[in-house]
């Protein structure tokens, strides 16, 4: 298929995703806020979603003081920010519409129809349907885009590099919502494996839906280090980095081209670093260090991926 | 000018249904307005939807618009098509044989038929044409030609539009709506079908090719086109590529795709783009659309394009005036259809008669289209006139006149009731190894009241369109 269009569909998912897991880590940073009650510490918890999808500087240079509605607004609705979910939502049906003749005419009405709305959508309209239920919305538009491609689609390669930009963007966001826990600060040590810390975990888990996907597994109370074992080495949840990089690695597999055998390498060995990795390792080398890392090691395969199918081949 | 003085599809002059009207109109009157008003509505929806916009140009770049759909269709007796289809495919096996002489032997120039300097002259001869053999002789594999009817009844054609003419996708979706919305009138009459055309296109483009299974893309100039979802519809449609000029690229005389496997060589190319953007190489060299080294890869013949180089100076306004000529000249025979009185602006008694006649006529400058560029004289107001006078005045042979046309009227919806609108038709002829066609075409309505100018870009809405036997 045309490498422009690869790229487009490769784009179109990630954005989608992207909009999803925006909306996931804010709803878990608004679930947790509900849970401190000192006014003073509650617009702490929303430096936790700039942190971790790495928009605190473009907001710091927006705006004077963080709190809620300040980074609900920023993140969520913020036409000058490229991030937002709004401007997600832009981007893949930009990406959608560039490459119509490509996807089917049920994926792009999802895309157009979710994009027409969310340009009716404002902070009044947002606050009144409950910031809750806009971000079941922003799911549940991705939910029926995912479903909409796997009904829909022919099982050709464009099909291949939409599932593509999925799984990279969604490991990309599990990553980074595990990592919220490093950035929100408990209100003091004692609360340590106290009740706060319980419903800031459960809420971790919430929000990549795996709260009844651990209960099932583990029959246990949740402790960080089986929450990091579930969301990063099992092979069965469809959000854990382990999952993510055996599609990413398998597509890769199957796109493969006369100069993809490094972009194949670089996804292999991320993903046997998670097939035969051990969660007590990762933690003792530290959770946060470890995701940064594989933060890292996954921009470099995004680079990968970019450089072997999307720019221009050139003709000998 | 009283209603009346118009021709309508509909209605006779004595106020009866027309006989191939007979079945919508009783439609229409057993059909409770509230369900009416509710599916007018649900089209605006599904249009809004599907995303069946177009851009405007003029306005801030990306800018879509819904173009109005009208759920009265425009019927035609099959008899009175199967007329019509003859003289299409007379004109344009005409017009194709024009444009392979011009670009070899001129016999016509020779002949006398056709003044020598309006055919080299003519910005739109491209002389990289010349001596050329394109396959099978086609050059305008597309063509979608206007045709109106005036108060005589009569239909007359107004322009061929042999270069990239765009619309059918509104042909394909106005029917497709109309049969979910209203499935119960197709299933009363005989209304021939017309979702066939993407086949037939693929077919034609499939027939021009030298070689056997040919990979054959759609060239866009990108997604900020006003046709844009024109493009990608056919092209999913047929089940081809969509191609940007930056996808494509030329070596040793052949064009090849970027793929992520690698390139691939292209046969055919459905272009969408204008002969001046094609090829930086050869024509415009600030053009980002193009493909570099195109020109040299089609003169090479490794290439095919649709439609051809130069198609231009066949539809050129200047041209028209001799298409009946032409039609006696190739085919030996006598013009089916009617082409409309024209004064061409460069001969010096059409130009006085013209000016002092511009409240009657229509000017249309040679090389516009879309309506922009036009003065509609009874309609215009008294500056307007001066102005094009004066725009007359420093470039007469820029332009044509033809006398004002009462285009026949179909009734509209406009707000809540019916009233009668100006209509065209453009039905689409594709020429490969033989000439053929979806029965009927696209109709354009001016919205406007008393507007004669149906284009998209100023106002008009669409229709769709009923062959029924």
């Amino acid at each position: 298929m045309l490498s422009r269009v690869a790229s487009s569909l490769y784009w179109m998912s990630r954005y989608v995703e992207r909009a999803e897991n925006t909306a996931r880590v804010l709803d878990v940073a608004w679930r947790m806020s509900l849970l401190v009650k000192e006014p003073r510490l509650q617009d702490q918890e929303w430096f936790a979603p700039l942190n971790i999808t790495g928009t605190l500087f473009p907001f710091a240079g927006r705006h004077n003081i963080v709190c809620a509605r300040e980074v609900l607004h920023f993140m969520a609705l913020d036409p000058e920010n490229p991030s937002s979910i709004y401007a997600c939502a832009r981007q893949a049906r930009e990406n959608a519409r560039s490459v119509r003749g490509a996807i089917t005419s049920e994926m792009w009405e999802v895309l157009n129809s979710t994009w027409l709305e969310m340009q009716q959508m404002d902070e009044e309209k947002m606050q009144a349907r409950g910031v809750s239920a806009f971000f079941d919305w922003v799911k549940e538009r991705s939910h029926l885009f995912r479903g909409v491609t796997f009904g829909t689609m022919h099982r050709d390669d464009a099909y291949e590099f939409a599932r593509l930009g999925t799984h990279m963007e969604r490991a990309d966001s599990t990553a980074r919502i595990l990592d919220v826990k490093y950035h929100i600060l408990l209100p003091s040590v004692k609360e340590v494996g106290g009740a706060v810390d319980y419903y800031q975990w459960s809420a971790v888990l919430r929000s990549v839906s795996a709260f009844e996907a651990y209960r099932k597994v583990y029959r246990d109370v949740i402790t960080p280090l089986k929450l990091a074992e579930l969301l990063i080495l099992r092979d069965d949840i469809p959000r854990s980095l382990r999952f993510c990089l055996r599609q990413v690695h398998d597509t890769l597999g199957r796109v493969q081209n006369a100069q993809s055998g490094e972009t194949l390498r670089c996804s292999g060995q991320i993903l046997s670093g998670l097939q035969y990795g051990r969660i007590s390792d990762i933690f003792a080398g530290g959770l946060h260090e470890y995701l940064t890392e594989f933060l890292e090691s996954m921009q470099s395969l995004s680079l990968q991926i970019q450089k072997s199918f999307f720019y221009a081949t050139p003709v000998e | 000018m009283p209603l009346d003085h118009y021709y309508n599809e509909m209605y006779a002059e004595d106020g009866s249904v027309r006989r191939h009207y007979e079945a919508f109109s009783e439609w229409l009157r057993e059909t409770p307005a509230s369900r009416i008003a509710q599916n007018r509505h649900a089209a605006d929806l599904l249009f809004h939807r599907v995303g069946i916009t177009f851009a405007v140009y003029g306005e801030s770049s990306g800018t879509e618009r819904l173009i109005p759909f009208d759920i009265v269709p425009h019927v035609i007796p099959g008899a009175q098509w199967d007329l019509l289809a003859r003289g299409l495919r007379q004109r344009m096996g005409a017009l194709n044989r024009f444009l392979h002489d011009i670009y070899h032997q001129q016999e016509i120039i020779q002949a006398g038929r056709i003044p020598r300097e309006h055919v080299n002259d003519n910005a739109q001869f491209r002389r990289e044409m010349v001596g050329i053999d394109v396959p099978g002789g086609v050059y305008a594999h597309i063509a979608g030609v206007d045709l109106v009817r005036n108060s005589d009844g009569e239909y007359y054609v107004l322009e061929d539009n042999l270069r990239t003419p765009s619309g059918v996708s509104y042909m394909l979706e106005n029917r497709k709506m109309m049969m979910r919305l209203f499935p119960e009138l197709f299933a009363q009459q005989l209304i021939r079908p017309v979702d066939h055309y993407p086949d037939l296109l693929l077919d034609t483009l499939r027939s021009v090719s030298h070689v056997d299974n040919p990979t054959i893309v759609l060239l866009t100039p990108g997604h900020y086109n006003s046709a844009y979802f024109e493009h990608a519809f056919l092209a999913q449609q047929m089940g081809i590529e969509l191609v940007e000029g930056q996808d494509l690229v030329v070596l040793n005389n052949t064009v090849f795709m970027r793929t992520t496997q690698g390139p691939q060589k292209v046969d055919v190319i459905y272009r969408r783009i204008d002969d001046d953007f094609l090829d930086p190489l050869a024509f415009r060299p600030d053009s980002m659309l193009g493909v570099p080294g195109l020109l040299a890869a089609y003169r090479a013949g490794r290439v095919t394009l649709a439609n051809a180089i130069g198609t231009g100076v066949a539809d050129d306004k200047s041209m028209y005036p001799y298409v009946p000529e032409m039609i006696r000249f190739y085919l030996g025979e006598e013009p089916i259809l009617k082409n409309v009185p024209t004064y061409s602006l460069r001969v010096e008694d059409d130009c006085k008669y013209v000016l002092a006649h511009l409240d009657e006529l229509v000017v249309k400058e040679t090389q516009g289209s879309g309506g922009y560029g036009m003065l509609v004289g009874p309609t215009a107001s008294r500056d307007e006139r001066e102005r094009f006078r004066q725009r007359i005045l420093d470039a007469p042979e820029r332009f044509i006149a033809q006398p004002t046309l009462s285009l026949s009227q179909v009734p509209t919806f406009c707000g809540d009731g019916l009233a009668a609108r100006h209509v065209d038709l453009r039905p689409y002829v594709l020429t490969g190894r033989e000439i053929r066609f979806a029965p009927g075409g696209l109709t354009r309505v001016a919205l406007r009241e008393g507007s004669l100018v149906v284009n998209s870009s100023q106002g008009g809405g669409v229709k769709d369109t009923w062959v029924v036997d």
